[in-house]
């Protein structure tokens, strides 16, 4: 019995050998060090912000929907018939780049080009298309509609063509088999197969349209966010801590709803 | 076949039909009514306006001021820094928030749960660029407050992502390690974290990721990094700048994308 | 040994999984838990080590009834109780070795367990354990990355780990191909054997059950309608538990899946 070793070590499962382990860890060592260096805090003033901090606490415990209700109520009408605009016109937009996008449906030179349009998409930052878009079109609510509209394209775009790139080609064959056009193929084999997953996403991208509403309006481009940049500016927490508690509550309710619909919908 | 057949086939009841009809119809009618509100106060010139501008722009976007590059390293490690500090900050957090959200771990269900689950839709609701509004008006502009900005928004994101996948974990695991007479914090080590693990580094990775993209606009509202430099070229007009800035940010997402690809794919 | 008195379970959905189930079990005796689905097996077993908590009855294990215990104390004798699993159960992304080792969970502190630091002692058993189930040369391997017959030999060796008084065995045989069904039953049935284990073994199949167990408990939606010796199995006694049924043919079939043609004997022996 005393034959058995009496020690055990757990084997390194992922780096197995022992110099690049140790080399790994200093690394992150080293690296933890200068960035935590490299972050220069100005504590006095931090001290001051702590107060400031507590206003806005308070300012969230107890909101002030009514001072500001006209700013506010004007900046969610924005904010909510921009995502609702922009998510249809992205999503119709959308489904022709997705299908575009897709390997096994198009010629190579459609694909690159669609491919290429979503990841510009969706490699350019919202906050970054508006800063252009307002520049090009004007401050207000327009500007924004634009923007999310472009980028629901790289969304729903990449997710559909993603989809319709792993579709039951089996399907695809049988309706092709039958004569069917390139067109009926769209219709009869893959329409059925991703309808579902395209509702299911454009629910989610409502959702995150609205979110997005949210944030655009810093740099001009209508929306709650605009609202929201004017009453930090001004020092006001509790109408800020209002307009938060509106958007939790509205992406709370947009949440559950569509997780309802899209339960309902298939 | 006694059945008798329907004298016309159709693709769905009628009943149905209608409903989905209905259905189209009041979102076109939605549609065109806000689009009416939205658009009541745009000022259509502006519009028509438009492709000049941004010909305009474009011209001065060329040649890009490969000249700024230099300027811009400083900013970009900062960026990173915000991004990485951010993010391990924020799965910090997230960790115990997410074993006190699922519901096979969390000690309450009654009480902390809901907590838990508050701070997870609160962080997730939240725009990392409004959290960074706020804290820079409370401690000041500068790398903190955008760190602690992409700690607070990841919380949700990863706290979310890890207590779905704690919920998810085989119950047959689990339940073999308590027959053994474990106590619960050695349940908790040897039968959940080795099932999430691979989950939560796949996690935390997609999100630091995600925080690379969002940490490069923080200076915007001025929480440090690249941002910072595109609102100062932003002011002064200097497109060519921007565009180098522009340009940056993409190389860094693009290779912090395929990074966080490679590190998810070494893992499953 | 294990003595189970007037054991009742009722499920908060008012399924009546057990009711009033009065058992004795003796040292080192093997006890083959047969029945329908649903007829309560699992639970019976899990309200032992109160994996399910019973909700009326005594359990004595030895001189403590285990239905009293608080927290602390029923972690100090669960680990009295070794449990094998159908399916395994293992930890799948741990190694053998740390699968064999977490049988010890219950005797190490918490820090212990965390650095993986157990005593030379365990480490030396579990190096025992594993070449006993013929599993030496995997200790170092991930558990996800071995057989079902191999999965579950580490799953006897963890619960051997605990050095129980008792081994509480569901369905050990359920997801494995009748020659590694066999060869599991012959282990455990050698291992038993070897150090005087009492078992319960939960068992689906009527002839594995009878060729390998001591005792035969039939259960028939929570209530016990059999216990004897195999040899006492009859066409009745099987009616009685599983519902009519031609269980000549029945058996036939098994046998003919079985692939070691001795136990076909030993089954028309039965049956005669």
């Amino acid at each position: 019995m005393s034959s058995y070793p009496g020690t055990w070590r757990r084997p390194p499962q992922i780096v197995s050998d022992k110099r690049v382990r140790l080399a790994l860890q200093l690394g992150v060592l080293v690296y933890l060090v200068l960035a935590l260096g490299s972050v220069e805090v100005n504590w006095q003033r931090v001290s001051e912000g702590l107060e400031r901090g507590q206003r806005f606490i308070m300012g969230f415990l107890q909101p002030d929907f009514s001072s500001r209700w006209k700013d506010i109520s004007q900046g969610l009408t924005e904010s909510l018939t921009m995502t609702l605009t922009s998510t249809v016109v992205g999503v119709l937009v959308s489904i022709p780049f997705g299908i575009g996008a897709s390997r096994n449906i198009v010629p190579r030179q459609i694909y690159v080009f669609c491919r290429a349009v979503i990841a510009i998409s969706r490699s350019l930052q919202e906050l970054i298309v508006a800063i252009f878009l307002v520049a090009m079109f004007g401050f207000g609510p327009f500007a924004g509609f634009l923007t999310l509209s472009f980028a629901t394209i790289g969304f729903i775009g990449k997710l559909l063509a993603d989809e319709i790139e792993e579709i039951d080609e089996a399907q695809v064959e049988a309706i092709r088999s039958t004569g069917a056009s390139w067109l009926q193929m769209l219709n009869y084999a893959i329409q059925p197969q991703i309808m579902p997953r395209l509702i299911g996403l454009s629910l989610y991208r409502l959702d995150i349209n609205f979110r997005e509403s949210a944030v655009i309006g810093i740099v001009g481009a209508g929306g709650i966010g605009a609202t929201l940049n004017t009453a930090i500016d001004r020092y006001e927490y509790d109408s800020a801590g209002a307009i938060l508690l509106i958007i939790i509550a509205i992406v709370m309710v947009a949440e559950y709803s569509s997780s309802y619909l899209r339960k309902f919908l298939q | 076949m006694t059945q008798t057949l329907p004298r016309e086939w159709a693709h769905r009841a009628p009943a149905q039909r209608a409903i989905l009809w209905l259905g189209w119809f009041a979102l076109v009618a939605l549609f065109v009514w806000c689009w009416q509100i939205m658009s009541k106060d745009t000022i259509w010139a502006f519009v028509w306006d438009a492709p000049d501008q941004a010909l305009d722009i474009g011209s001065r976007m060329m040649p890009p001021k490969w000249a700024y590059l230099p300027q811009l390293m400083k900013p970009l490690w900062d960026t990173l820094n915000i991004a990485t500090l951010g993010t391990v900050g924020g799965v910090l957090i997230a960790i115990p928030v997410a074993f006190l959200a699922a519901r096979n771990t969390t000690p309450s269900t009654t009480f902390l749960r809901p907590v838990a689950l508050f701070i997870i839709v609160t962080s997730r609701s939240i725009n990392s660029l409004i959290w960074a509004l706020l804290l820079v008006a409370i401690i000041g502009p500068g790398l903190l407050a955008g760190i602690i900005a992409i700690a607070l928004r990841s919380i949700g994101f990863v706290g979310k992502l890890l207590y779905e996948a704690i919920e998810e974990t085989d119950p047959r695991q689990i339940e073999a390690i308590t027959a053994t007479g474990a106590g619960p914090a050695q349940v908790l080590t040897y039968g959940i974290v080795p099932q999430i693990l691979p989950a939560f580094w796949s996690i935390s990775v997609f999100r630091w990721d995600i925080n690379i993209r969002e940490s490069a606009i923080l200076g915007l509202v001025g929480a440090g990094g690249l941002g910072l430099k595109m609102n100062a070229s932003l002011a002064i007009l200097a497109w060519d700048q921007v565009f180098v800035i522009l340009l940056l940010i993409l190389a860094t997402v693009v290779l912090s994308e395929w990074i966080s690809a490679q590190v998810r794919k070494a893992i499953i | 040994m294990l003595k189970l008195k007037n054991l009742s379970k009722t499920y908060k959905t008012g399924d009546t999984a057990l009711s009033d189930v009065t058992l004795e079990i003796d040292k080192g005796q093997l006890v083959g838990l047969i029945g329908p689905s649903g007829a309560g097996k699992s639970t019976l077993i899990r309200c032992i080590n109160r994996l399910v908590e019973p909700t009326s009855g005594e359990v004595w294990l030895g001189d403590v009834d285990l239905a009293q215990l608080g927290r602390a104390d029923l972690r100090h004798q669960r680990r009295r109780i070794g449990m094998i699993f159908q399916e395994y159960a293992l930890v799948e992304r741990l190694t053998v070795m740390e699968n064999v080792l977490s049988g010890r969970l219950g005797y190490v502190p918490f820090w212990r367990s965390w650095l993986r630091r157990f005593e030379a002692e365990d480490i030396r058993r579990a190096y025992e354990l594993l070449d006993r189930v013929g599993l030496l040369q995997h200790a170092n391997k991930r558990a996800d990355a071995l057989s079902g017959g191999q999965r579950q030999r580490v799953g006897i060796a963890r619960a051997l780990m605990q050095t129980p008084d008792l081994l509480l065995v569901d369905e050990p045989t359920a997801s494995l191909d009748p020659k590694t069904s066999r060869q599991i039953m012959r282990l455990l049935t050698e291992i038993c054997a070897e150090r005087g284990l009492p078992a319960i073994v939960n068992i689906h199949d009527v002839p594995l059950a009878q060729s390998f167990m001591e005792r035969i408990v039939g259960l028939r939606a929570g209530t016990v309608v059999f216990d004897g010796p195999p040899t006492d199995l009859s066409e009745a006694a099987l009616t009685e538990i599983y519902g009519a049924e031609d269980w000549n043919t029945m058996r036939r079939e098994d046998d003919d899946d079985a692939s070691v043609p001795l136990d076909i004997q030993d089954a028309a022996e039965v049956m005669a």
